[in-house]
């Protein structure tokens, strides 16, 4: 089965999820009497959704475009070629930094997310990385905790 | 009247208020490039400052300033790396980001910044012609008419849907509806579907979505493929000039888009998010042929439309306020705020009390765009420039800018990681060829569309009013056509080619 049948039918299970929490979406005791209750719009998005994703799991392979390849259109048939390995990287260091801003703080967590990013990217060149790493997290944090008054804790939460 | 503009130009052209208008300008296009600081967070911050100067006039013109500053600063980011920070540019980074993956980036910009000046220009004008007059149609527009409006918005998902994917999109338009209903009801605001998390009570932040759909997975796939990212290292810099065949293509677009564009910022509630995205789809249809495919993938008209729709509506939502004291959108009701603090009370009396502050305000608007195109044209080659990063220090700062755009929304770390789960699966719903654009739309206009559509209903006791609000049906009708249209026509175009005859 090809990937976007596959999604299809994640969407389907998810819809018919969706609609079974909306058919028992608890309703205040003034809105059961009005003609258009909060969890009308969402019944019927569950069941169109339903009937969407079911066209689409039913409807044949669509021929490729007359002018060839869309540009920004990916190729899954190279997908072996791709850096899968970096990707993944990124995404586990993503994740690591959104549990690490508390904790490690504004200014450590972001130096070391942009330095070893760089470095699962490649990048071997520390002398340049951790400077220009420092002074995005500094400006940034500058901008945003003292001109603009969001705070932001820039050290770790032992420290402050 | 003409006493009233000439008092006007002299306040707003002293040195001091032109000072004004330049700080604002710089600071709103710098600050506004950091997705996740729109023109509405910029101005809220400024907001001490321009107490501080005490001058309403002054104050409001630094306003205006940082406003059309932020817009322009929106718009880069979702041109050079498909970072839309402000609902309003997210139309904009459907050619904007194609163009300057062709290496057209300098001139994807400069096309922003001429269809932004004339958008907000005319815009200036209509505004100081018929703002009283507007300003009572405006009124007339009801929840029917809202809802009718929304779901002409929400045709503009007609553009993605290609051969093979009407399904797709129109799948992935109400994914988007429904993940607009997450968070409060409508009307009453009781939580619903949170499934018991309290970091879903406000529902999914637009700006985290819009970081997940459009700017991570193009992260992503630069890492993935780095020959992707080969296409913008070159000539990033070059072709700053629009030809002159462009600006022919461009000019009836900008002209129609700044009326359609303003008027549609007239309508409290409506903006410049709607203005962009039907914008856009208008355009798209009155396109012909190989015009009307290009739209997607990087075409100049696909980029000016929205561009000079979402400044005329940006000047156009100063209506409500200035004629009647009704904040039409969340910046000017932050601006309705900051008048209030400065001691002046915008309504229908506004005119005759404060003449000067009225029309200082509407010809620093004018000053504004000027200076911003002034400022920014030389600027564009140093923007641009920034795509010729090497990749190994573009992709990290993307990835962090993106992040942190989420996170000061909300200062939720959380918020991160429904970013990134949301950024994976979006990635693999590009992989199989689901457009993600109509989702976004869909969140976008979700949540209004439901809003409008059961105040309507509960006011009227059912859906009779479709049919018996003239305005609201013909809206009905327009926006089935803009989904319909493009659709029947491409089967007519196949039809034609397979040498099926004409019908009479």
């Amino acid at each position: 089965m090809a990937l976007d049948k596959w999604i299809a039918a994640f969407f389907m299970v998810g819809c018919l999820v969706y609609s079974y929490a909306a058919f028992t979406y608890r309703l205040l005791p003034f809105e059961r009497n009005l003609p258009f209750l909060p969890n009308t719009l969402p019944i019927a998005l569950g069941v169109i959704g339903v009937i969407l994703s079911f066209l689409i799991l039913i409807s044949p392979k669509p021929k490729p475009d007359a002018d060839g390849v869309v540009l920004g259109s990916i190729d899954f048939a190279k997908f072996k070629e791709y850096k899968l390995g970096q990707a993944l990287a990124l995404i586990a260091a993503m994740t690591l930094y959104a549990l690490a801003l508390r904790p490690v703080g504004f200014v450590g967590a972001t130096v070391l997310f942009l330095v070893g990013t760089g470095w699962i990217l490649g990048e071997r060149k520390l002398h340049i990385m951790i400077p220009a790493a420092l002074l995005g997290a500094g400006l940034v944090w500058y901008l945003v905790q003292v001109a603009l008054g969001i705070y932001l804790r820039p050290l770790p939460a032992f420290l402050t | 009247m003409l006493e009233g503009i000439m008092a006007g130009v002299l306040t707003a052209l002293s040195l001091q208020n032109l000072l004004m208008v330049v700080a604002g300008c710089l600071l709103g296009t710098f600050i506004g490039m950091l997705p996740g600081l729109g023109p509405m967070s910029i101005i809220a911050i400024m907001i001490p400052v321009a107490i501080k100067i005490g001058d309403p006039s002054a104050a409001l013109i630094l306003l205006a300033g940082v406003y059309y500053g932020a817009i322009f600063g929106g718009s880069t980011s979702s041109i050079l790396i498909n970072a839309p920070g402000v609902a309003g540019t997210v139309a904009t980074s459907f050619d904007g980001y194609p163009m300057a993956r062709q290496g057209k980036a300098g001139k994807a910009l400069t096309i922003a910044a001429i269809a932004s000046f004339c958008g907000g220009t005319v815009g200036a004008i209509l505004l100081m012609g018929f703002a009283p007059a507007l300003s009572s149609v405006a009124l007339l527009f009801h929840s029917a008419e809202y809802f009718a409006l929304m779901v002409v918005g929400l045709s503009a998902i007609a553009a993605f849907a290609g051969t093979g994917k009407v399904i797709k999109a129109l799948m992935m338009t109400v994914v988007g509806l429904i993940m607009a209903t997450v968070g409060e009801s409508a009307l009453f605001n009781a939580p619903r579907f949170t499934m018991g998390l309290l970091d879903l009570q406000t529902g999914f932040s637009f700006i985290t979505l819009a970081m997940a759909l459009f700017a991570l997975p193009e992260a992503l796939y630069l890492v993935l493929d780095p020959k992707r990212g080969a296409t913008k290292d070159s000539g990033a810099i070059k072709n700053l000039r629009i030809t002159k065949d462009e600006a022919k293509a461009m000019a009836p677009v900008v002209g129609r888009q700044s009326i359609q564009g303003f008027l549609i910022g007239v309508m409290p509630g409506a903006g410049a998010t709607i203005a962009s995205f039907l914008g856009y789809a208008v355009e798209r249809n009155i396109a012909k042929g190989a015009d009307q495919d290009a739209f997607g993938k990087g075409s100049v008209k696909g980029l000016a439309a929205p561009e000079t729709a979402n400044n005329a509506a940006c000047t156009g939502s100063f209506v409500p306020l200035l004629t009647l004291g009704i904040p039409g959108s969340g910046t000017t009701a932050i601006l309705l705020g900051a008048l209030i603090a400065l001691n002046v009370q915008p309504g229908p009396r506004l005119m005759i009390d404060n003449p000067s502050i009225f029309w200082a305000v509407i010809i620093s608007m004018y000053i504004g765009n000027v200076v911003l195109l002034i400022l920014n044209l030389p600027l564009i080659p140093y923007i641009a420039k920034l795509l010729t990063i090497p990749r190994n220090y573009l992709i990290p700062f993307i990835l962090f800018f993106t992040m942190i755009g989420a996170y000061i929304g909300q200062n939720n770390a959380t918020e991160l990681l429904i970013l990134v789960g949301l950024g994976v699966f979006a990635t693999v719903l590009r992989f199989a060829d689901y457009p993600l654009a109509p989702l976004l739309i869909g969140f976008i206009l979700g949540g209004m569309l439901e809003n409008n559509f059961a105040r309507a209903v509960n006011l009227t006791d059912g859906i009779s009013f479709m049919v018996e609000r003239p305005m609201t049906l013909a809206l009905l009708v327009i926006g089935a056509t803009l989904i319909f249209l493009p659709a029947y026509r491409r089967r007519r175009a196949r039809a034609l080619q397979k040498g099926v005859a004409q019908g009479d």
